[in-house]
């Protein structure tokens, strides 16, 4: 897998997302923001975490207009896979790629730590490693991951399964006290109506190996992998 | 042309969760503002531009609203005009 790893000034979670594709046996590159030559031949757009333009007027705002953007929602109108990670996330929502938006967590704190996610859907690209309903700890690290949308487009996602991941607790059902930034519906992340643009504020490029506490997020690339296989 | 100076409110939607304000409600009750009834919280961003006109001025900030200043999703705008200087 040749995935393309966008970097914008104050992206901080590229390199993790560069080790995580090394780590599953893939080729990743850095394509800084003002790149104009064009995705073409990579197989995957990976968006990272971090705090692009300083997180300034609103999240992702800035990045989403950036030159590159026009070449990832290119990308992803054609088809190809697009995961926006965190601030990758907020960055998909701001290019309108995705629907909705992400403001300030409800209890106005940054929040870093593990999360516990249930697994909605195993027939997209980036999730057929899971299987239906598991639950994973992957960790979070976010002071605006409230997902929110109006009740239209929220019933729209959940009448379209468009939900992939949702905040739970040990148990998998998703309660209040799971829900760690007041997401509607404990949404922890979501796919577009075709479902090769994934967005989502966990972080699986922070859960590959035991080691760093959690091996969780190691599917997630790993299903990516396995698509293309299937399609070539 | 004109030198135009324009405020952009940027406000939560109604309805809208605003965590912000929330918090300054709080605060503003226990600070003894038992009155307060809501408070929301948004920002005001300062244009200077050169425009022929001020609806020319008015409709380039708007346009500037829906590309990038607000997000439709979460929040409403007003454009108001701050004065004009030759």
């Amino acid at each position: 897998m040749k995935a393309a790893i966008i970097s914008f000034p104050g992206s901080n979670g590229d390199y993790d997302l560069f080790e995580a594709v090394r780590f599953i046996g893939g080729t990743p590159t850095y394509v800084w923001h003002r790149d104009r030559s064009g995705l073409k031949g990579y197989d995957a757009v990976l968006l990272p975490g971090g705090f692009s333009y300083g997180d300034y007027l609103r999240a992702g705002a800035i990045a989403s207009l950036s030159p590159i953007m026009e070449e990832v929602v290119a990308f992803a109108k054609a088809g190809g896979p697009v995961l926006g990670l965190c601030n990758g996330f907020q960055t998909l929502c701001e290019s309108q790629l995705l629907p909705g938006a992400l403001i300030r967590n409800d209890s106005l704190r940054f929040s870093s730590k593990d999360v516990r996610l249930r697994v909605e859907r195993t027939d997209t690209v980036f999730t057929s490693e899971y299987r239906k309903g598991q639950v994973l700890t992957i960790p979070i690290a976010h002071g605006e991951g409230n997902y929110e949308a109006d009740e239209g487009t929220l019933a729209r996602l959940e009448g379209e399964g468009r939900v992939v991941f949702r905040y739970v607790n040990a148990l998998g059902e998703a309660t209040e006290q799971a829900n760690p930034n007041g997401s509607w519906h404990n949404i922890a992340g979501i796919v577009n109506e075709g479902g090769n643009v994934l967005g989502m504020m966990p972080h699986p490029e922070r859960a590959m190996e035991p080691i760093v506490g959690s091996s969780d997020g190691a599917p997630l690339f790993a299903s990516l992998v396995a698509s293309l296989v299937g399609s070539a | 042309m004109s030198r135009y100076h324009l405020e952009v409110r940027v406000k939560p939607r109604p309805g809208l969760l605003d965590p912000q304000g929330k918090a300054i409600h709080g605060a503003l009750r226990s600070l003894g503002w038992p009155e307060v009834d809501d408070v929301r919280v948004g920002k005001a961003i300062y244009l200077e531009l050169d425009a022929k006109s001020e609806k020319e001025a008015v409709d380039k900030a708007t346009a500037m609203c829906r590309k990038l200043l607000a997000n439709p999703v979460t929040e409403d705008f007003e454009v108001a005009l701050a004065g004009a200087r030759t």
